[in-house]
C-alpha cells in the first residue's frame, strides 16, 4: 500500500466476509425448506430468510465497493482520504444500520418490496451513511494530484447508485407504478450502474496486474461502460412486459437486452486481451485468477444466461419461475461477488505485507466456490425449465410441480456445500493474512504507475 | 484507430440518449390513455390491501405479476382459481396453512383486513398483463 489510510479498506472488507457468510447461512435455509426440512419456520419464516438473503447480498457488495473504493481512491488521487475518522464513522454506521436491518426482518419490519425490503426509517439513514462515503471520496479525488478515467468511473458508479436509491423510496398507490420504479433501481443498479463500479475496479486491477499501459486500459474501458448503458438503460424493458404497462416496452425492452450480453462479452474479451498483451508477471497470481474469472463468468451469468430468458417471447413463460434465480445466482457471482473477492485477493497482501497468495488454500477457494456455484446454477435451471414445463405448458399445479422438482434442490445443496467450502477457505486465507500494519507501507512494490 | 477522447464520447453520448429515450418512454408508459390497469379503480381498501401486502412480505414467498420468491403461488388470478372464500380462510387461519406440505405464515387477519386483500387481488386481475395472465392461471388459459 501507498498510503497509510487505506488501511480503512481493510475493515470494509473484513465486514463483507462476515455478511457474506450469514448470506450462505440464510441460502441453506431457504435450500432447506424447499426440499421440505422447514424446521426454523417458527422463527424464520422463507419469506424472512429471503429477506435478509438478498439484502446481506446487495449489503456486502456495496460494503466490498466502498471497501474498493478507499483503497483505490488514494492511489489514483495519489494522496491519502481526507478524513479516516469520519470513514471509520461511516463504516460503523453502515453495519449498525445493516446489523438493525436484518433483525427487523424477523419480526416483521420491512417493506416487503423485493430486494428493498429495508424499512423506510432506515432508507434515510443508508442515504446519509451513502452522502458522508461519497463526501469522502469525491473530496479526496477533486484534492488529489490527479483525476484518472478508472477513479471518474468508479466514482461515477458510486455517486450514480445513490442517485438511484432515491426512486425506491416513492409511495405508489399502484402496484404497477410500485413495481416500474422498483426496477429503476434493481435493475439500473445491476444492469448499469453497478457496471461502472465493476469497470472501475477491473480497470485498476488490470492496470496493476499486467502492466499494460493505463491510457490503453481506460479507453476501452469508457467503450465497455458505454456499451453498458447503451444497452442496459433501455433494456430496463425486460422487467416491463409483463406487468402492466404498454405494449412498447416489449419492441424496447426485447431489442435492448438482447445487446445486453455484448457490454459483457466486450468486458471478457478486453480482461482476456489486456491479460494477454500484459508483459509483467505479476506474482499474485490468485488475484489475477479472480479479476479475469470476474470478466468471463459475468458474461456467461450475466450475459448469456440472461440472454436465455430475456426476449419477450421466452419471457412470457419463465417471467416469474426459478429460470430467474438461475441467471440472478450466475450474474451475480461472475459479475459482483467475484471481483469484490478480487480487489480483497489483491489488496490483502499489500495492506498486511505479507504474501500468502503462494498458499494452496487460495487457489482451493477460487476453484471449489467456482464449480460449486456452477453446479448450484446448473441445478436451478433444471428446475426453472422443468418448472416451466410442468406449470405454464401442462397447467400442473404449483404445489404438485413444486414437489416434482425438490429433488433439484437436494443437488442444489450439494453443490451449494462444495461453494461454501471454498468460500470457507477464502475467509480462512483472509483471517491468516493477519491485519493490516504501517510496515506495509514499505513492503509495496508492485506499482505500474 | 478509436482514440480515447472519442471513446469518452461515445459513452457520454450513448448514456444521455438512451437515457433521454428512458425518460419519454416512461412518460409515454404512463399517460392516462395508455393505462392498461384501471388506475381509477384503485379504492382505499385496494390501497390498504397493497399495505397489508408489503408489511408482511407477501413478495418473499409468493408472486405478483410474475415478480417474488417463487416459494408459494402466483397471485395475479388467485380469485379465479381459488375463489374469495378460499382466499380469505388462509389469510385468516389461525394456524399455518400447510398445503402439500409446504407452510405458510398464520396471519390471522381480521376480516376486514382479509376484505381489504381480496379487493387489491381483484384489482390486480383486472390489469392486462400483455398476456402474462392467460399463462399464469390454468383457468384464465381454458377460457381462451
Amino acid at each position: 500500500m501507498k498510503f497509510k489510510s487505506q488501511k480503512v479498506a481493510y475493515w470494509f472488507f473484513a465486514l463483507c466476509m462476515l455478511l457474506f457468510s450469514l448470506q450462505i447461512i440464510y441460502g441453506f435455509i431457504m435450500g432447506f425448506d424447499r426440499i421440505g426440512l422447514q424446521g426454523l419456520h417458527e422463527i424464520i419464516p422463507f419469506n424472512t430468510a429471503r429477506a435478509v438473503h438478498t439484502n446481506l447480498l446487495v449489503v456486502w457488495l456495496l460494503t466490498g465497493f466502498m471497501g474498493a473504493a478507499y483503497y483505490i481512491i488514494p492511489e489514483e488521487a495519489q494522496r491519502e482520504l481526507i478524513s479516516v475518522k469520519w470513514a471509520y464513522v461511516q463504516l460503523i454506521s453502515l453495519a449498525v444500520v445493516g446489523v438493525v436491518a436484518i433483525v427487523g426482518f424477523h419480526f416483521n419490519h420491512w417493506e416487503g418490496r423485493k430486494f428493498l425490503e429495508i424499512p423506510r426509517e432506515l432508507d434515510y439513514l443508508v442515504v446519509i451513511n451513502v452522502l458522508l462515503f461519497l463526501g469522502i471520496i469525491l473530496g479526496t479525488l477533486f484534492k488529489g494530484k490527479r483525476q484518472t478515467t478508472t477513479a471518474l468511473i468508479l466514482t461515477m458508479g458510486l455517486l450514480f447508485a445513490a442517485l438511484l436509491y432515491i426512486p425506491g423510496m416513492i409511495w405508489f398507490d399502484s402496484q404497477v407504478m410500485d413495481s416500474f420504479f422498483r426496477w429503476w433501481v434493481v435493475h439500473l443498479w445491476v444492469e448499469g450502474v453497478w457496471e461502472l463500479i465493476m469497470g472501475g475496479i477491473l480497470s485498476f486491477l488490470l492496470i496493476k496486474l499486467t502492466g499494460v499501459d493505463r491510457e490503453v486500459i481506460e479507453k476501452w474501458l469508457y467503450v465497455i461502460v458505454g456499451l453498458t448503458f447503451l444497452s442496459g438503460v433501455l433494456g430496463t424493458g425486460h422487467h416491463y412486459y409483463y406487468i402492466g404497462v404498454n405494449k412498447i416496452w416489449l419492441v424496447v425492452g426485447g431489442i435492448f437486452s438482447a445487446l445486453e450480453p455484448l457490454a459483457f462479452l466486450a468486458m471478457a474479451l478486453f480482461a482476456v486481451n489486456m491479460y494477454r498483451k500484459g508483459e509483467k508477471s505479476h506474482p499474485n497470481k490468485i488475484a489475477l485468477f479472480w479479476t479475469i474469472g470476474s470478466a468471463i463468468v459475468s458474461f456467461v451469468g450475466a450475459g448469456l444466461l440472461g440472454f436465455a430468458h430475456t426476449l419477450p417471447q421466452t419471457n412470457l413463460y419463465t417471467h416469474g419461475t426459478l429460470v430467474t434465480a438461475m441467471h440472478a445466482h450466475y450474474a451475480f457471482w461472475g459479475a459482483y461477488a467475484m471481483i469484490v473477492l478480487a480487489i480483497i485477493s489483491y489488496a490483502l497482501p499489500n495492506l498486511t505485507g505479507r504474501k500468502r497468495y503462494e498458499s494452496s488454500q487460495g487457489m482451493a477457494a477460487f476453484w471449489l466456490s467456482n464449480i460449486g456455484i456452477l453446479g448450484m446454477t446448473v441445478a436451478f435451471g433444471v428446475a426453472g425449465v422443468a418448472q416451466v414445463y410442468m406449470e405454464r405448458k401442462m397447467k400442473m399445479d404449483f404445489m404438485d410441480v413444486q414437489n416434482e422438482i425438490s429433488i433439484h434442490f437436494v443437488v442444489l445443496l450439494i453443490c451449494a456445500t462444495m461453494f461454501t467450502i471454498g468460500i470457507g477457505l477464502f475467509i480462512y486465507d483472509f483471517v491468516k493474512y493477519g491485519l493490516p500494519t504501517d510496515e506495509a507501507l514499505l513492503a509495496e512494490n508492485d506499482s505500474n504507475d | 484507430m478509436l482514440s480515447k477522447s472519442q471513446a469518452r464520447a461515445f459513452f457520454l453520448g450513448g448514456t444521455l440518449v438512451t437515457f433521454l429515450i428512458f425518460i419519454g418512454l416512461t412518460i409515454y408508459s404512463f399517460m392516462p390513455r395508455n393505462d392498461q390497469t384501471n388506475y381509477g379503480k384503485i379504492t382505499k381498501e385496494v390501497v390498504r390491501g397493497k399495505e397489508i401486502w408489503e408489511q408482511n412480505n407477501c413478495m418473499g414467498c409468493h408472486s405478483i405479476m410474475g415478480e417474488g420468491g417463487y416459494y408459494a403461488p402466483e397471485l395475479t388470478k388467485v380469485l379465479e382459481r381459488r375463489g374469495e372464500g378460499y382466499v380469505k380462510a388462509v389469510l385468516m387461519s389461525p394456524v399455518p396453512w400447510n398445503p402439500k406440505g409446504r407452510k405458510m405464515v398464520a396471519y390471522k387477519m381480521s376480516e376486514a383486513d382479509a376484505n381489504a386483500m381480496v379487493a387489491y387481488f381483484e384489482w390486480i386481475g383486472k390489469i392486462d398483463l400483455n398476456g402474462f395472465d392467460r399463462i399464469v392461471s390454468p383457468l384464465a388459459k381454458d377460457e381462451e
